[in-house]
């Protein structure tokens, strides 16, 4: 303080008071404006997939030849004979989640226990890339595959006449390997990051080491891992090209994995894929299914949040 | 403690003996889970390769001029076979399309394929069947032999330098993957254009000038929601708002430069657009923990030289983020490039032949190709779409060795 009065008489300056105050910079906010409506247009992407969806399904709804309890119960999906009951695409998209999760939940959970707990560190690092590029490889791909292995290879197990061309079994094997590596990451993640120290105690206790893995390190994890499987489960129902290139075109109501049937995703693919003509009965109930499908998808991924915040266990 | 003196109880020789078998369960999973992997790319490769039977209408033994075989004919000398094959008609229709002056060899070449030799495959085998099963494949070609004198049986790559730089047609032996990677480089950039500034941009203002309230609580969570939902969900969005309600913008009606071949909504322009809004959340979310990784020291050295926030934020953060920025960007943008699903409910073209030249073309991308030849009952189409998905899954392979490479070679320690 001192030093700073004596610079000042001897500069011999009449001082103006330092002001402290933040200068408004015009740039500044402008930046600042900017940055806010990139942000806020995620706001807007959202806004606008409830309202197009919404409004188009309104009208939908709203046709004469349409009712929304004939719609959620109804077993016939042929919009050219005005009979519009999602029941045969949605088990359609039932069969086919089933089938995955049967394949992902299993293996993709002993792959992640096996890489958290039991793979030494140089296997890790060598393993966790692979799957990483197994999940970044494109649908299409998994697609093809299905079609051009698994398909011809159900069909030579199971025989020519049981197994069709087209069939959810297909679909459904193919979208398990498909969902293998995110339910095996994020369970890993969640594996990982339960603390050395209950492991430690546990052995201490003289538990063999799958003792430990099952009744302590598991039960720490699992609402990560419950987390992980709804994930995958909400993946599988909005997978589209495995079942639009594997699983049949032409909704069937059955349940029965060898035979085609088309999905909810499917049927939006197939027919938007010619030049849908606007406000036509198709194009409208391509956005009814896309509701329906937004809605589980969002119902699913909001309960696996649920899940995470409320049933973590937090260890210091 | 009841309940663990009772597990604790068991024989211990009984316990170890479950806990190896454990071990041996996880390492078979884990294994499985590998050679799934394998078994996709092996799968590939088979139908890449392998034995077809090629008949062409007329024996190319017939057209050589002056003793000189087709393949090292010059370019007057193909005019001259297509001229005396091809009707007049016919001749003067492909002169108007465009002269023959203007096409190069390889063109004229590809006229002759298409339109003289008419190349036809009789039957194709896998690469597998191909190396253990000649004795059938040997067979079969006899049984053709007696209806189609003309046949020959070739060991051929589906995947050669034609294909790639040949144009889409209706022939199995001449089409091309050209349109379809033009088509996917200009629907990337498009979409890189619209998602990687308003992506980044987003991200930092959420972690650099967001306060906690509800309205950037609610965007925050809204954005992680936005990353869960389907694809194809953004496909009915980009149809319904780009495609329909903004069309006089995405067909060029607005600036005039209505593609005649287009002239509506279906262009380059709202795929791109459709794609960057699909992958928007994942580069938010990757770019947001890049700068929540730059240490809060460098920040306020900086604001301890007087520099105002931008100042900051231009000139500290984001340089220091940069390498997670880009690797999250790039994983990203490998994700919107093997994505078709959406852009097929946006209205990709089933069949184009030219090159997109605007971003108000009509579009085809590789992966969509790849579906339409998916699609198709006959044999021999897959082969072509498995030699598509070879050059889709290199190109995936290469972005994704480039994101590693930066991530190792650019990332800081502090």
């Amino acid at each position: 303080m001192k030093l700073f009065a004596t610079t000042q008489k001897n500069n011999g300056f009449p001082v103006k008071p330092n002001r402290l105050e933040k200068k408004r910079r015009f740039s500044e906010d402008l930046v600042q404006l900017l940055l806010f409506l990139a942000g806020i247009l995620s706001i807007f992407t959202t806004l606008g997939i409830v309202v197009t969806l919404g409004r188009e399904a309104w009208l939908f709804f709203r046709l004469p030849e349409v009712n929304l309890l004939e719609f959620l119960t109804g077993t016939t999906w042929q919009p050219h004979i005005q009979q519009f009951g999602i029941l045969p695409l949605a088990v359609a998209t039932l069969v086919t989640t089933a089938i995955a999760m049967v394949i992902a939940i299993p293996l993709g959970l002993t792959v992640a226990i096996f890489l958290s707990e039991y793979a030494s560190q140089k296997v890790r690092n060598t393993l966790k890339p692979i799957l990483e590029l197994l999940a970044g490889i494109p649908t299409i791909v998994y697609g093809y595959f299905a079609l051009t292995f698994v398909t011809p290879l159900l069909r030579g197990i199971f025989g020519r006449d049981v197994v069709n061309i087209y069939n959810t079994g297909s679909a459904g094997l193919v979208m398990g390997i498909l969902i293998l590596p995110l339910i095996a990451s994020i369970s890993e993640d969640a594996l990982t990051a339960v603390p050395r120290s209950l492991r430690e105690a546990a052995y201490g206790l003289g538990a063999t080491k799958s003792e430990v893995v099952f009744k302590v390190v598991v039960p720490a994890a699992l609402s990560g891992i419950s987390a992980a499987i709804i994930l995958g489960i909400s993946r599988a129902i909005g997978e589209t090209m495995i079942v639009a290139v594997a699983a049949g075109a032409g909704p069937n109501l059955t349940l029965n994995p060898f035979k085609g049937a088309e999905t909810m995703t499917g049927h939006i693919v197939r027919i938007s894929g010619g030049d849908l003509s606007y406000d036509s009965i198709d194009y409208n109930s391509i956005f009814a299914i896309g509701l329906m499908l937004f809605l589980i998808t969002l119902l699913l991924n909001i309960i696996s949040q649920w899940v995470v915040r409320n049933f973590r266990e937090v260890y210091e | 403690m009841r309940n663990a003196s009772h597990i604790f109880e068991d024989d211990l020789s009984a316990r170890t003996r479950a806990g190896k078998r454990w071990q041996v369960v996880f390492l078979a999973a884990t294994i499985l889970a590998i050679i799934s992997l394998t078994l996709l790319l092996i799968n590939i490769l088979n139908s890449v390769f392998g034995f077809v039977v090629l008949d062409s209408k007329v024996d190319p033994a017939t057209l050589i001029v002056d003793g000189i075989p087709l393949e090292d004919q010059s370019s007057d000398q193909l005019i001259g076979v297509l001229k005396m094959n091809l009707s007049s008609g016919a001749f003067n229709k492909l002169e108007k399309e465009k002269s023959f002056a203007q096409r190069d060899r390889a063109e004229i070449y590809q006229l002759v394929e298409e339109r003289v030799l008419k190349v036809e495959v009789l039957e194709s085998w896998s690469l597998l069947d191909s190396i253990f099963k000649q004795e059938e494949v040997k067979a079969e070609y006899q049984t053709l032999l007696e209806t189609h004198p003309n046949a020959e049986l070739k060991f051929i790559s589906w995947l050669t330098r034609q294909r790639l730089v040949r144009p889409q047609t209706s022939e199995v032996m001449t089409t091309g993957i050209r349109t379809a990677i033009l088509g996917s480089l200009w629907t990337i950039f498009i979409t890189i254009l619209f998602a990687f500034p308003v992506g980044v941009g987003a991200a930092i203002y959420l972690e650099e000038y967001a306060r906690e309230n509800w309205l950037n609580r609610i965007i925050q969570t809204n954005i992680n929601n936005l990353a869960g939902v389907p694809s194809i969900i953004y496909g009915i969005l980009g149809l319904a708002i780009f495609v329909r309600t903004l069309e006089p913008l995405t067909s060029g009606a607005v600036f005039g430069v209505v593609d005649p071949l287009t002239a509506n909504g279906r262009t380059v322009l709202s795929a791109g657009l459709t794609l960057g809004l699909l992958i928007l959340p994942l580069i938010i979310i990757n770019s947001q923990e890049a700068i929540r990784a730059v240490p809060q020291s460098l920040r306020n050295a900086g604001y301890g030289l007087g520099a105002t926030k931008w100042q900051v934020i231009k000139a500290h953060v984001l340089p220091n983020a940069m390498p997670g920025v880009l690797t999250g960007t790039i994983l990203a943008i490998s994700r919107a490039i093997g994505e078709t699903a959406p852009l097929v409910v946006v209205g990709a073209s089933t069949a184009i032949s030219f090159d997109p030249t605007s971003p108000f073309s009509k579009f085809t991308t590789l992966p969509i190709q790849i579906y339409q030849w998916t699609a198709r009952p006959q044999a021999e189409w897959q082969h072509v779409a498995g030699a598509a998905i070879l050059v889709l899954l290199v190109l995936l392979l290469g972005l994704n060795a480039v994101a590693i490479l930066m991530r190792n070679r650019l990332s800081h320690k502090y």
